[in-house]
């Protein structure tokens, strides 16, 4: 396993997620550099997303669509708050309508990413702060369109355990 | 999903009530075992009103339950309620381990380099 770590801190409404990847920072950045990388990894295969926008500069804005199983849509739109080619990334993460409309009613999360090179290759360490409990379950929401429920049992003993 | 079964009230509740280190405390010793309010209050620096208080707030929250057992009151946690709670962040866990799990495949895919 590549995953290092994770901390979900509930009082700061925070999750945070360290990895190593064996390629160097330039390579990782790549991945969320290039949309045509990072549609390959940001859904899942059952819900592929396609970015239509991705302009990587301070402020600004990418655009993309899950497409799930049954051919629904799901839009969601980023801004670019911090951009340092190869070591740190910063976006605002949030929902979008059909149009690709920022959804004004919709909870806004933010990340930041920073990648750090190691001898083996590249430590990468994505926070993504909630504004509220609500934003947070929003972007589990997210998840669950996304298929991911594996391994319940086994992360609540994890998480259960750090209550 | 449990999320939903418990409805966005709840679990506003829930997270409203676990941001409070005295109450996740609560919730950990009466989740090992039950215990009087009174017993939970001299382990704190507060009166015992104020735990009193947290009580009320993590029984609203559903996180413990409380019965009135002759002159004490008891309480217990209700393993159900946390677990969802843990879950919401568990299921947030999952979803970043298998992006990373595809990152992973895609800087290993050959060619990867040329997309």
């Amino acid at each position: 396993m590549t995953v290092v770590s994770t901390q979900s801190d509930v009082e700061n409404l925070t999750f945070t997620i360290v990895a190593e990847f064996p390629a160097p920072p330039s390579r990782v950045w790549q991945v969320w550099a290039d949309p045509r990388q990072l549609e390959r990894w940001w859904g899942p295969p059952t819900w592929p997303a396609t970015f239509t926008d991705h302009e990587l500069t301070v402020g600004g804005t990418a655009a993309y669509v899950m497409t799930g199983p049954e051919g629904e849509k799901a839009h969601g739109w980023w801004r670019f708050t911090a951009v340092e080619e190869p070591t740190r990334l910063e976006f605002e993460d949030g929902f979008a309508d059909e149009h690709g409309t920022p959804a004004a009613d919709l909870p806004v999360t933010t990340a930041r990413v920073e990648l750090q090179e190691t001898d083996g290759g590249t430590r990468m360490t994505v926070r993504s702060r909630f504004p509220s409990t609500e934003a947070m379950e929003q972007m589990v929401a997210m998840g669950m369109a996304e298929g991911m429920q594996q391994a319940m049992g086994q992360i609540d003993e994890l998480l259960l355990a750090g209550v | 999903m449990v999320v939903y079964q418990l409805g966005q009230e709840s679990v506003d509740r829930i997270f409203a009530a676990l941001a409070d280190a005295t109450r996740r405390d609560i919730v950990t010793r009466v989740m090992a075992g039950e215990s009087s309010v009174s017993a939970l209050a001299r382990n704190y620096e507060m009166s015992f009103a104020a735990v009193q208080k947290h009580v009320a707030v993590l029984e609203r929250a559903r996180l413990v339950s409380k019965e009135r057992r002759g002159r004490e009151q008891i309480v217990r946690g209700d393993v159900g309620t946390v677990r969802a709670a843990a879950r919401l962040l568990g299921e947030l866990e999952e979803l970043w381990r298998a992006r990373i799990g595809r990152i992973d495949d895609l800087l290993a895919a050959p060619g990867g380099d040329a997309r």
